[in-house]
């Protein structure tokens, strides 16, 4: 365990990746006690106050306390540095949770396919109608058909993905259930399911999370994409797509409530991006360079 | 071998001095190939010799210049007609290669680009090496076609790779390493992926190829058989040092070194030892009309039947072993996959004991399945490689019936009859070499308390020495445990040392069978006396030093 884990340190792009997203999860984590207030709350008094400046801010319970505006007020009068680090919240947690949707489904999936012939030519054919569909615009029907909460957003965005996850197990099943150690699995009378679990699974596995961080990545900006266009989740969210459609009406004159976001927005997806890149160099065999002969 | 006198006048085409490559630090040897050095004069044969890890392929790429970054010359150099390869530059380099040395792979369908006809292929060589016309590069195509004995050339000449058979892939191969004439021409074990009938004719080719052009050769090949058929001069090499350096002649007759004394002592003879009693009893095994046909389909739903097995029948006693041998393609591993009912039959019975499973359900067949065990070829693969060994080893007692206690004494006990330490159980199959994991394979198989044990070419992967570890292994089990063995190989010799019966598959039919003696002495078939003509020479008799 301990050599794979030196591996991966040893490279490049998962040490910049990782450290990148750790930073997020921890400023995410301790967002209340990085000097922000309730994202969600209005100060008349602050309408558009430009960013860096230093004031007081009037919460809800119509106490005040001094705070520093780093990225300004948007034209409510909310704080979007607060807003921005309550929105890294949301956006690591649905690339987590549609990767692992994903992920799970379409491997579940995949494993049938590709291990019980007469269901492929069913389940794959469902696949492929499912990916005839744009991503987007599946996305879209089903927020529309579920409603606008964190896990409806979820499925919505996992739900695309699932064709090509289920693809891509079905082919690793297929090579390996005709490596000899499955056949000598099959010999020692191992049933199916363990051999499934066992025997398959593990050696699928490196693939898999290699496509589970791209997912991830395609999801941190599918959501942004979704609440830009007011179908993600509801206003009172802070989500960076939403912080940036609210601040697109005054671009002109704040072009800040949009670049913030943005400024978050780019490295995570990068970030997740790199790990992955990172991943299947030292996890993938086809990538990995030979040793010597 | 008879101009070897006025040759020795002659300057070498290839000389190796003292030429060592370092490997990247933490490999298990300092060097890959540590001060070797040895001289080829046109139109001789050298042959490198030695097991896997010998260092003999990094020479060969080493000589072309295309070793793996990681791997660097630390000393010596390697000359070219007088020309240093070690300090030439990768413009010079590419020059050279095609152009003064040809080289010839170990494995035809990957040295050959798929999407590209095979005129397209040598084409490509020719106008990157010459300012011929079309005309012309074709017209030499077509020569050098006939010259390697492809059969109808123009067609060749449109052919993909995937179209040909092995064999002529290689000869499409040699063609591309000779149309130029180069002087230095290197085999990597040219012959390694190739029937044995395939084999022989290759061999000729290239001998043929070398005495109306005078190249020099260097044959890299692990196959003593080989060895003794075509080599002129022979370098035994073991761990990257040059063990031993001589005449063909002497090297395989009066070896000096102890080394090459072991390496050909291990090579097994095509005379079978004298046969043993006949065992009696019932079949614990056996198969009867047993046939497989695949049924495919083209884009218009049309069904195509191939018939990879007709109507093969063996019979497997206690304490007996069955060889089946055959070339690939001849169906001997589908019959085994039958047999151990890893494929369906579509035709016939198998019979485990009295049991007829040709048919039964898998949900039968599973409390039946330690009956019949069985070992592959490639130790790689056939142990999960993220699994420890002793998650390995009790998989199959405990699928049937057996608490994980019981299970693991029964491994610890497998261990020491295997020959492996204990601790083996507490590592991964990676940490293994190949012998060692075929061992395990076989322990887990014993694990079952089986019947009988199939093994499918499980000792083909194998060098020599590992090879006769594993048969004594076999045989020892087999007369501890009563088993009855069914052994699925392609090597005559390894047949001829283990089976008391032989079973001669081609095209998926049995040709011919007998007790292994009888069976060698006097073949029947035409087709078993081609095979065993084509087997490699007979080695002659060693001589005391």
């Amino acid at each position: 365990m301990n050599a794979i884990f030196r591996k991966l340190l040893a490279n490049g792009s998962i040490r910049f990746g990782a450290s990148v997203l750790l930073l997020l999860i921890v400023v995410a984590a301790i967002a209340p006690w990085l000097g922000t207030v309730d994202p969600a709350a209005m100060d008349s008094g602050n309408i558009n106050t430009g960013s860096g400046t230093v004031g007081q801010f009037a919460l809800l319970d119509g106490s005040s306390v001094a705070h520093t505006f780093w990225m300004g007020a948007d034209n409510f009068g909310r704080d979007i540095y607060s807003r921005v680090l309550y929105g890294t919240r949301v956006s690591l947690l649905v690339g987590l949770f549609t990767a692992l949707v994903a992920l799970l489904v379409g491997g579940a999936l995949g494993m049938l396919a590709g291990y019980f012939r007469a269901l492929d030519m069913v389940l794959m054919r469902f696949m492929d109608g499912l990916m005839a569909i744009p991503a987007i615009l599946l996305a879209i029907a089903l927020v529309a058909a579920l409603g606008a909460q964190l896990w409806t957003v979820v499925v919505a965005i996992a739900i695309p993905e699932i064709p090509r996850v289920t693809r891509l197990v079905r082919s690793l099943v297929l090579t390996l259930r005709e490596e000899p150690f499955v056949e000598a699995a099959r010999a020692l009378a191992t049933p199916t399911p363990v051999i499934l679990l066992r025997h398959i699974l593990p050696n699928a596995m490196a693939p898999l999370i290699v496509q589970g961080t791209f997912i991830a990545a395609s999801a941190v900006l599918t959501e942004a994409i979704l609440s830009f266009l007011g179908l993600g989740l509801p206003a009172d969210i802070p989500t960076w797509g939403n912080i940036m459609a609210e601040g697109r009406v005054q671009f002109t004159q704040y072009p800040g409530n949009v670049l913030f976001p943005a400024l978050f927005l780019v490295p995570t997806v990068l970030a997740i991006n790199l790990l992955g890149d990172g991943l299947r160099d030292v996890l993938d065999p086809k990538f990995a360079k030979r040793s010597g002969a | 071998m008879t101009q070897a006198v006025s040759q020795a006048a002659l300057s070498p085409v290839l000389s190796i001095r003292g030429l060592s490559v370092a490997l990247p630090a933490g490999g298990d040897r300092a060097n890959a190939i540590t001060e070797v050095s040895l001289d080829i004069l046109p139109g001789q044969t050298l042959c490198v010799v030695g097991e896997s890890g010998s260092g003999k392929s990094v020479m060969a790429t080493t000589v072309m210049g295309l070793l793996p970054k990681e791997l660097k010359p630390v000393a010596g150099d390697v000359l070219l007609q007088g020309e240093s390869l070690l300090q030439a530059s990768a413009v010079r380099l590419r020059q050279l290669r095609g152009r003064a040395m040809g080289m010839v792979f170990q494995e035809p369908m990957t040295a050959l680009n798929p999407v590209m006809t095979c005129g397209d292929q040598v084409d490509e060589l020719l106008s990157t090496h010459t300012d011929w016309p079309a005309e012309q590069r074709r017209a030499e195509i077509l020569r050098v076609f006939e010259r390697v004995k492809l059969p109808d050339p123009a067609r060749m000449l449109r052919s993909y790779p995937h179209q040909l058979s092995g064999g002529q892939r290689q000869r499409i191969v040699i063609a591309m390493a000779v149309i130029l004439k180069p002087a230095l021409l290197i085999c990597d074990e040219p012959t390694t992926a190739l029937d044995v009938t395939t084999q022989k004719e290759i061999l000729r080719l290239i001998a043929d190829l070398q005495r109306e052009q005078g190249s020099a050769v260097l044959f890299i090949t692990h196959d003593m058989g080989v060895v003794a058929e075509i080599a002129d001069q022979v370098l035994v090499m073991n761990q990257g040092q040059a063990m031993e350096r001589g005449d063909s002649e002497q090297v395989l007759r009066r070896p000096r070194a102890e080394y090459t004394r072991q390496l050909l002592a291990a090579v097994p003879g095509m005379t079978p030892p004298p046969a043993k009693a006949e065992p009696q009893g019932p079949a614990l095994l056996s198969g009867q009309g047993v046939g497989k046909t695949y049924i495919s389909h083209d884009w218009l739903g049309r069904s195509r039947p191939t018939a990879a097995l007709v109507d093969a029948a063996v019979a497997v006693r206690a304490g007996e072993t069955v060889g089946i041998v055959g070339e690939s393609g001849s169906g001997k591993s589908t019959f085994a996959r039958c047999l151990i009912r890893l494929i369906d039959p579509t035709e016939g019975r198998i019979l485990w004991d009295a049991d007829d499973v040709a048919r039964m359900p898998e949900s039968q067949l599973r409390p039946l399945r330690h009956r019949v065990q069985v070992v592959f070829q490639d130790p790689n693969r056939s142990l999960n490689s993220r699994r420890t060994v002793g998650q390995s080893m009790v998989e199959g007692a405990m699928n049937f019936g057996q608490s994980r206690e019981q299970a693991e004494a029964l491994a610890v006990e497998l261990m020491a009859q295997v020959r492996l330490p204990v601790e083996a159980l507490k590592r991964y199959p990676s940490q293994f070499s190949g012998g060692q994991r075929q061992r395990l394979a076989i322990a887990r198989a014993l694990a079952c308390r089986p019947q009988v044990l199939v093994a499918d070419e499980a000792v083909s992967a194998l060098d020599v020495s590992v090879q006769a570890q594993i048969l004594n292994l076999l045989r020892e089990a087999q007369s501890r445990l009563g088993l009855g063995l069914l052994f699925i190989t392609h090597d005559l010799r390894v047949a001829a040392q283990l089976c008391d019966r032989v079973i001669v598959m081609h095209q998926g039919r049995i040709v011919e069978q007998g007790a292994t003696s009888a069976l060698y002495a006097h073949p029947q078939q035409d087709y078993t006396r081609r095979l065993f003509d084509a087997a490699p020479a007979a080695l002659p008799p060693l001589q005391a030093p």
